[in-house]
């Protein structure tokens, strides 16, 4: 297996997609000439044409009811928002078309699409350009919400997005896109939404961990192994649908669950998650869980209190040592 | 401003306190340090010391009466205060539920062992260890104290787990004290209890084949008894023990020695100085103390993460008292004479019946010893104190015939038992320190050389 960034993984899959089928397109500021203001559109325009890959202006409404109204007429649009605090803008389109249209419609319509981008926080963007929304779309039946943490999960889940035909949301973390992992190259690779993966198995702690909190969680697991805790690391890959079972039945078998998450703590997929846990593995749980969150703050500009608003690795191992009654 | 005084925290061990004597009486004055009352706890009876002034208005709990830490036990105040408010939440049982106890270690015995800060007794202004001790009414929550989720009528704290595993195992939660934070118990915990069930429906089941089919007529019903409330001490001793042989891995060496040698050079120090009075069980600390310098590995602890070496050789001595049994230490055990060290160990064990010992004196030891062959038992397995990493077992020393050089001789024989903590000691380890101990028993000389 080729060891690529997570960058060219993303656009291995949708260069893979576009070549199987003639019905994806590819929207978005900047993902043609300018070749993607992440690159992840990148050679997609010279290779496709300018029909499957179109510039559009900055009006992010505008161009995801397009999306929306495409799919309803059965083609299966991409469309890219340049990070996720843009999609803000569109978000009358994703919750109130998108996502209700099929129901609303009587299953007549399905709304295969999908919104991709960059989400989370950056380097020093700021406040208003650093936001982990997923509990905003996760919120709405009728959407499901993507969040790969390794190249080969972000290649598979995303050929997958493209393939489903409901609306997904597909949310890439910017400081991931240069991380580097080993990828499949057949073209047929793709991974199941709504299945979690046990990134590293353990019995004393299980730490629930999605997209940039994964690599984090990892090393914290690297550490408390030296201090005699064993730590399993599952990462739900999708948020919704959840896979709630594999993370309940790592909970009953090691009795203590972190849940990290790089957003804000307040009705966080965090919190749903945590209650799921309450509710279906009560009886097992020896210590409350313990959730690890990004500060509950607008994020700051000046770089050392972004550090400090983000989890690290020293939280981690202070909530698992928590969770163990070791502190 | 009235204040409670609450049953204060006088040894690390302790949870509960037994009012042994007022020293003042209701309606007395009492100022800020003065000796208030004595309290005996699991370890020994200490002074506590008044943390305000005023007049004692009020006394709660009586002689002889037994109290949680943090209950309020008495009320000082002004003469013509007005304290039925603070009378009411006394009477409230304590809720340990209310807040999760600060980690107090460093808290302990400051009341009977230093004079109290010259500060006022309210708590805005008091620093956090009088805190411990005293709080005003507006801070009326009780500090709920770890270890007391298992009184009866109080709130029981579990977690969710451990609830389970106990209805399923049948652990009765009421008799566990809780490890988790404010006194929550937790999956080791019963853990723990399920083991020491086990150990003990074992030692039932064992017990049970030695016994005789007597036929007694006329007796149909089991044995009449009586249950007496079990003392603080015994508590304690039940509590740290099955934290011990139940979590910690033991194994047990056992080694006979020649002691010929060593009674000789009793008589001739004897000789010596008829004054100087030293035991066999002196020149034992003395050579475990020597073994354990040469051998690191064994004056060890295991913490957790972390394999504690000890620099010194620490020596407990198990000291049998009317209640139960304490393990005063012999600290440097490997720097100090014979002499020191019996004069030493007489001390510590008069005031260890008198229940004098300050709490330094009876914890942190590295190794412990514990001698029965006074009793006539040839051998035995002794429990290991934790965190130690070991404790030896000595048996009595008495005239055995022996082969020597394909002869049968007499010989004065002495059999130890070392119980290890295999997390720390392994076999080969615990092997090579009893031939050290051994070796320099049977030729004391090489305690000089």
């Amino acid at each position: 297996m080729a060891v690529i960034t997570m960058r060219e993984a993303l656009n291995q899959a949708l260069r893979e997609e576009m070549l199987r089928d003639e019905s994806v397109f590819l929207m978005g500021e900047e993902v043609a000439e300018y070749q993607g203001a992440y690159k992840i559109t990148k050679g997609l325009l010279q290779e496709l044409g300018p029909k499957r890959v179109i510039d559009t202006p900055i009006t992010e409404l505008g161009f995801a009811g397009l999306g929306v109204g495409a799919a309803m007429v059965g083609l299966r649009p991409i469309v890219e928002f340049m990070t996720f605090n843009f999609s803000i803008l569109a978000t009358d389109q994703i919750i109130n078309s998108a996502a209700k249209m099929r129901y609303m419609s009587g299953g007549q319509f399905k709304i295969p699409i999908v919104f991709r981008g960059p989400s989370g926080s950056a380097y020093q963007v700021s406040s208003q350009h650093s936001q982990a929304i997923e509990s905003w779309f996760g919120f709405f039946p009728g959407l499901k919400v993507v969040m790969p943490s390794t190249p080969a999960d972000a290649k598979g889940l995303l050929k997958s997005a493209i393939r489903d035909d409901d609306p997904v949301i597909f949310m890439e973390q910017e400081r991931m896109y240069g991380n580097k992992g080993e990828v499949p190259e057949d073209a047929d690779f793709t991974i199941p939404l709504g299945v979690a993966d046990v990134k590293r198995e353990g019995t004393d702690v299980t730490i629930v961990a999605r997209s940039l909190m994964v690599p984090i969680a990892l090393k914290a697991a690297e550490t408390l192994e030296q201090q005699g805790i064993s730590c399993e690391v599952v990462d739900p890959r999708t948020i919704r649908p959840l896979d709630i079972d594999t993370i309940v039945n790592s909970v009953k078998k090691t009795n203590r669950v972190v849940v990290a998450e790089e957003s804000h703590p307040f009705c966080g997929v965090g919190a749903e998650i945590s209650t799921e846990i309450m509710e279906r593995a009560f009886d097992y749980l020896d210590a409350p869980v313990k959730r690890v969150c990004g500060a509950d703050v607008p994020m700051p500009y000046a770089k050392n209190l972004e550090d400090m608003a983000i989890p690290g690795v020293d939280q981690l191992i202070a909530a698992v040592r928590e969770v163990s009654y070791l502190d | 401003m009235a204040t409670q005084v609450i049953m204060p925290k006088l040894s690390p061990t302790m949870e509960e306190g037994q009012l042994s004597r007022w020293l003042k009486k209701e309606g007395d004055k009492v100022s800020m340090g003065e000796p208030l009352a004595e309290i005996d706890t699991d370890k020994a009876t200490m002074e506590m010391q008044a943390l305000a002034n005023g007049v004692l208005r009020k006394i709660i709990i009586n002689e002889g009466e037994s109290a949680p830490l943090g209950q309020i036990i008495a009320i000082i105040g002004e003469p013509d205060e007005d304290i039925s408010a603070m009378l009411g939440s006394a009477a409230a049982p304590a809720q340990p539920a209310t807040k999760a106890p600060e980690k107090e270690p460093e808290q302990t015995q400051v009341d009977a062992t230093q004079p109290a800060a010259p500060t006022g007794g309210q708590a805005a202004s008091s620093p956090p260890i009088q805190r411990a001790a005293v709080a005003t009414v507006e801070s009326v929550s009780t500090p709920g104290n770890g270890a007391q989720a298992g009184k009866q009528g109080e709130r029981l704290i579990v977690s969710p787990l451990a609830a389970r595993m106990a209805a399923e195992s049948g652990v009765d939660l009421r008799s566990l004290s809780g490890s988790g934070p404010g006194g929550r118990i937790v999956k080791r915990d019963i853990e723990a209890a399920m083991q020491a069930q086990q150990s003990t429906a074992t030692a039932a089941a064992t017990g049970a084949v030695v016994k005789f089919p007597v036929r007694q007529a006329g007796i149909t019903e089991a044995s009449p008894y009586r249950d007496e409330p079990a003392s603080e001490m015994r508590r304690i001793i039940a509590k740290r023990l099955v934290t011990s042989l139940g979590p910690i891995p033991h194994f047990f060496l056992t080694t006979e020695i020649e002691m010929d040698r060593v009674a000789e050079m009793r008589r001739n120090i004897k000789e010596l100085d008829p004054e100087l009075k030293i035991s066999v069980n002196d020149i034992i600390i003395k050579v475990a103390a020597a073994a354990l310098i040469a051998h690191p590995q064994v004056n060890a602890s295991f913490q957790d993460k972390n394999v504690r070496y000890y620099e010194r050789a620490d020596v407990g001595v198990a000291v049998a008292i009317e209640e139960g049994l304490i393990t005063p230490v012999v600290r440097s055990a490997d720097q100090k004479s014979l002499s020191e060290i019996a004069q030493e160990v007489r001390d510590l064990a008069e005031r260890a019946r008198k229940r004098k010992l300050k709490p330094e004196e009876y914890t942190g030891a590295s190794f412990s010893i514990s001698n029965l062959g006074m009793f006539g038992i040839d051998e035995f397995t002794a429990v290991i104190n934790p965190p130690e990493g070991a404790i030896l077992a000595v048996g009595a020393m008495s005239a055995k015939p022996v082969v020597r050089e394909n002869e049968i001789v007499v010989r004065q024989m002495m059999r130890v038992t070392m119980s290890c903590d295999h997390r720390v000691i392994d076999g080969a380890t615990g092997a090579k320190f009893l031939q050290t101990f051994k070796r320099i028993l049977e030729n004391p000389l090489y305690l000089v050389v």
